[in-house]
């Protein structure tokens, strides 16, 4: 049951696709609108602004979130910025540009005619932030500010202090929250999506629990939106929120969404490393801290004096030297695995030997200790409240940490997965990034998704397919209620020896050790089979405690550890069969003679698309050959 | 990670209620060798897990960014929202904290308006129909013009960034001898009215998000200030004299 790739990129030469598939969608017309239902899953950037605009359009939306609160969804935890091209500072930037700075940092794997609309409405998002009461900061004279970030040479990003995404979030949130007083949005809080309905091969509805009850509901609706974020909590330990989930997703990919690139994710280079075996999630210190931050270790692997003991000369600037006109602002990509190349070396430092220092001393000393607080005071706090140690006195320790996912569901130009009428938005899907995203586009991509893609292609797909009235009663509602609630039950009924949580650990230890920051042949096949056993092991010696009923947090874990123990495998399947090196992907047997990723543009220019064959079998592996018209391809190079 | 981190035996009374209804009790655990480099919530994940293998319920608790932005966690330890540190979330909060042997009581928020829905977790839906009635800007997506159309005064931006701050985690109601929202939600009618875009319609943002918070059973402000003692955020008081400025406005002035 092969399933065909078609991307639907509009013809034409680029700057002119979008408006011309626009102008070709399908109208609803606004009498009709209303008639049209539609679910959407997550309420973080990409889910709340489409499930907003969607309801101001006129259509019938029910949102559904895990949380107490569609305001607590992850993307809340963005803090450097959102990128745009507003050319405000005059320092040369413009659409192309950051449609080919993102091209080129996503290594060439991303789909250009995707990438060239989200630089497009960029600007769109900005001015709608603004119209919405989001403080972004501004100068002397009132207008908006703007700083730099990694892999570009201007200043693109907007920010609101250290939390962009928090008031981008909120601004979405206060936006949905208004439709849902007016009556055009249901909300339904603290649900988990346990199954997706698919009838006559469209998708039509979701199975959920309400976990605090622990009833299990059918909800239908015309059409499925996906918004339910990445899946870096395979790895146990990331930047990710404790109930970031693959599971929506996931029960998507088993129903015959296509997972594209599962193996691309993202370790950002400047996070607070790991302390201890009670750690429970990582925590990210803003890329934009690189701006003003220098990295460097001691030169000599066995100096074990403090920091600010060690004198100038004893200190490898190591960015800086090997990267002398990106320096400190290289891609997040290259900078992780410049700091895992130096713990390997045995330069690492903290009394782990895992970490590496960003030293604000020379910032402060050139532009005062005020101008650095008002720049990251609240970041420097908070590195302060957990290691008790403050960056204005010694340098911090950072270390890498997985923190987000390129891949995901494959999406067509409309957004729409190989399942018809399942449509996927913001981090959920695989469309923009390629295999490394540039920092302060994810938020970027979320609110283009929500706000000024699908608000288009929804209303295409509702106007060019006819789609046909069911409700909760049709038998496939029944039927995959009955599979979910037999799975829950098969949770209760282990009754084993080790919590999810050991699994999940278990499983985050061979994520990172063979699914990481560098991956080889060898480690990925061993990877594969200890998933494999791991998962053997999981279904005969897990234990959950409680009940069906009420709230159960035990049972809601196991659930979401029985998936990443799935997509775990399929991950390092996909590693192993790209054996080229690009962006966040680094396979040690393809690097250049200066250890930078090496690409296989003859043979790997393509996105791989994972096709569900049946638990426990190979999946089938299809390609979505890119072509690149417009950037030409070349070794990345930010020396 | 500090190098400084000991291990510590604490005691915890733990606030456990099985359901809305239940009426709850505290009771009581000892944890041997908690690393002081252990967050709050990391001490209950141990505590947690330790349960689990006995085959007995773990404690629920609200909990979700761990990084002290999404406003999910919550807990009175010792009778302070969010515990001793000033400006710290519980997620934030580290057990070096805490002394060796010493007893911590954990409740969950009490209000009339978050009623209990299992042990430390609470159901604080009633903010989100705050923000409903009147939290926003009126705005459709595709009506913005160019976002450096209006400037704004910095200093107009900064004070809308300062309350625009607020995680809506409901320490304040919590800390409050009143359970009153005004904080809350004078954060929010702050600032949208400090900003030319929330301006058109600050009088109506403020009547009726005010008579919401009625309507959800948060009590009235007398001034005590525990709310911006407790704000881990510190959401300044001075947003409650702003709001209660466009609340008399949209009283006093004709429509």
């Amino acid at each position: 049951m092969a399933f065909k790739l078609d991307s639907k990129i509009p013809e034409g030469p680029i700057q002119e696709k979008w408006d011309n598939h626009k102008f070709k969608c399908k109208l609803v017309n606004p009498a009709n609108k209303r008639k049209y239902s539609v679910i959407v899953v997550g309420t973080g950037l990409a889910g709340a602004s489409a499930a907003s605009s969607l309801a101001e359009l006129g259509y019938n939306v029910k949102s559904f979130c895990i949380q107490d609160s569609p305001r607590r969804a992850h993307s809340i935890a963005a803090q450097g910025g959102i990128n745009a091209a507003k050319n405000y500072p005059n320092d040369g930037d413009s659409i192309w540009r950051l449609f080919y700075d993102t091209v080129k940092g996503g290594d060439y794997r991303a789909r250009e005619a995707n990438v060239y609309r989200l630089a497009q409405v960029a600007n769109n998002i900005i001015d709608q932030a603004t119209a919405q009461g989001v403080p972004f900061a501004r100068d002397y004279g009132g207008y908006l500010a703007n700083r730099s970030f990694g892999g570009a040479q201007v200043s693109r990003t907007f920010y609101a202090k250290g939390q962009t995404g928090q008031q981008l979030l909120l601004g979405a949130y206060q936006s949905m929250m208004r439709q849902v007083g007016k009556n055009n949005i249901q909300l339904y809080t603290r649900r988990e999506i346990l199954d997706i309905v698919v009838i006559d091969g469209r998708a039509r509805g979701v199975i959920v629990r309400d976990i605090v009850t622990g009833d299990i509901e059918r909800h239908v609706a015309d059409s499925v939106i996906l918004a339910s974020g990445g899946y870096g909590n395979v790895f146990y330990l990331s930047t990710n929120a404790m109930a970031s989930n693959v599971g929506a997703a996931w029960k998507a990919y088993k129903k015959g969404a296509g997972f594209a690139n599962p193996c691309f994710t993202q370790i950002h280079p400047t996070c607070i490393p790991v302390s201890g075996d009670h750690q429970s999630k990582l925590t990210l210190m803003s890329e934009s801290l690189r701006n003003d931050g220098r990295v460097w270790v001691p030169k000599d692997k066995d100096d074990k004096r403090h920091p600010n003991d060690i004198p100038e000369d004893e200190r490898d600037y190591y960015l800086e030297r090997i990267y002398p006109s990106f320096g400190n602002l290289v891609p997040r990509d290259v900078a992780s695995r410049n700091a895992k190349n130096q713990v390997d070396e045995g330069k690492g430092v903290g009394h782990t030997g895992i970490a590496v220092y960003l030293d604000f001393s020379a910032a402060i000393k050139r532009d005062g200790k005020e101008v650095i607080a008002a720049k990251y005071g609240n970041l420097f706090d908070m590195y302060q409240r957990i290691t008790d140690e403050s960056p204005y006195e010694q340098p911090m320790k950072i270390y890498p940490a997985v923190h987000y996912t390129m891949g995901g569901l494959w999406v067509d130009y409309n957004l729409e997965s190989t399942i018809p009428g399942l449509h996927v938005l913001g981090e959920a899907n695989f469309s923009d990034h390629g295999a490394n995203r540039l920092g302060a586009s994810a938020l970027m991509q979320g609110l283009a998704d929500g706000y000024f893609v699908i608000p288009y292609t929804l209303g295409h797909y509702f106007g060019t397919n006819d789609i046909t009235k069911v409700d909760t009663t049709h038998p496939e509602f029944q039927k995959c209620e009955d599979e979910a609630k037999a799975k829950l039950n098969k949770f209760l009924e282990i009754n084993g020896t080790r919590t999810s949580d050991d699994f999940h650990k278990a499983l985050g230890k061979i994520m990172w050790e063979y699914v990481g920051m560098a991956r080889n042949e060898a480690g990925l096949k061993t990877a594969i089979s200890e998933i494999q056993k791991l998962r053997k092991e999981f279904w005969q010696d897990l234990k959950v405690t409680g009940t069906n009923e009420g709230v159960n947090t035990e049972l809601e874990k196991a659930g979401r550890v029985a998936d990443f123990l799935e997509l775990g495998e399929l991950m390092a399947r996909d590693a192993l069969e790209r054996p080229e090196s690009c962006g966040g992907h680094f396979r040690e047997e393809s690097q250049t003679e200066e250890n930078e990723a090496k690409r296989d543009d003859e043979n790997y220019a393509h996105s791989a698309v994972w096709e569900f064959t049946g638990l426990d079998q190979t999946p089938n592996r299809h390609k979505e050959e890119l072509t690149f018209e417009n950037v030409p391809l070349t070794q990345r190079s930010y020396k | 990670m500090s190098d400084n981190g000991q291990n510590i035996t604490v005691h915890l009374k733990i606030w456990r209620q099985k359901n809305r209804k239940d009426d709850g009790r505290f009771e009581d655990y000892t944890l041997n060798d908690v690393s002081q480099d252990m967050s709050f919530l990391e001490m209950l994940d141990v505590l947690n897990n330790k349960l689990v293998r006995d085959g007995k319920d773990p404690v629920a608790f609200d909990h979700d960014c761990r990084e002290g932005i999404c406003g999910m966690c919550s807990l009175m330890i010792n009778g302070q929202a969010h515990g001793p540190m000033r400006a710290t979330t519980t997620c934030q909060l580290h057990m070096r904290s805490f002394n060796d042997n010493e007893t911590i009581v954990i409740e969950p928020w009490r209000a009339q308006a978050f009623p209990v829905i299992k042990d430390l977790m609470t159901d604080r839906s009633s903010f989100d129909k705050i923000i409903s009635s009147g939290g926003f800007v009126s705005v459709n997506v595709g009506n913005a013009q160019d976002a450096n159309t209006l400037p704004i005064k910095k200093e107009n931006a900064d004070l809308a960034m300062d309350a625009a701050a607020c995680i809506g985690c409901g320490a304040c109601v919590a800390s409050c001898p009143n359970a009153s929202a005004m904080l809350f939600a004078s954060a929010k009618i702050s600032q949208l009215a400090l900003l030319p875009q929330g301006q058109v319609e600050a009088k109506e943002r403020a009547a009726e998000m005010v008579k919401t918070m009625d309507e959800e059973g948060f009590g009235n402000c007398t001034n005590h200030a525990e709310c911006e003692a407790s704000c881990p955020k510190e959401i300044n008081l001075s947003n409650i004299a702003r709001m209660n400025r466009e609340f008399f406005k949209s009283k006093l002035t004709s429509k």
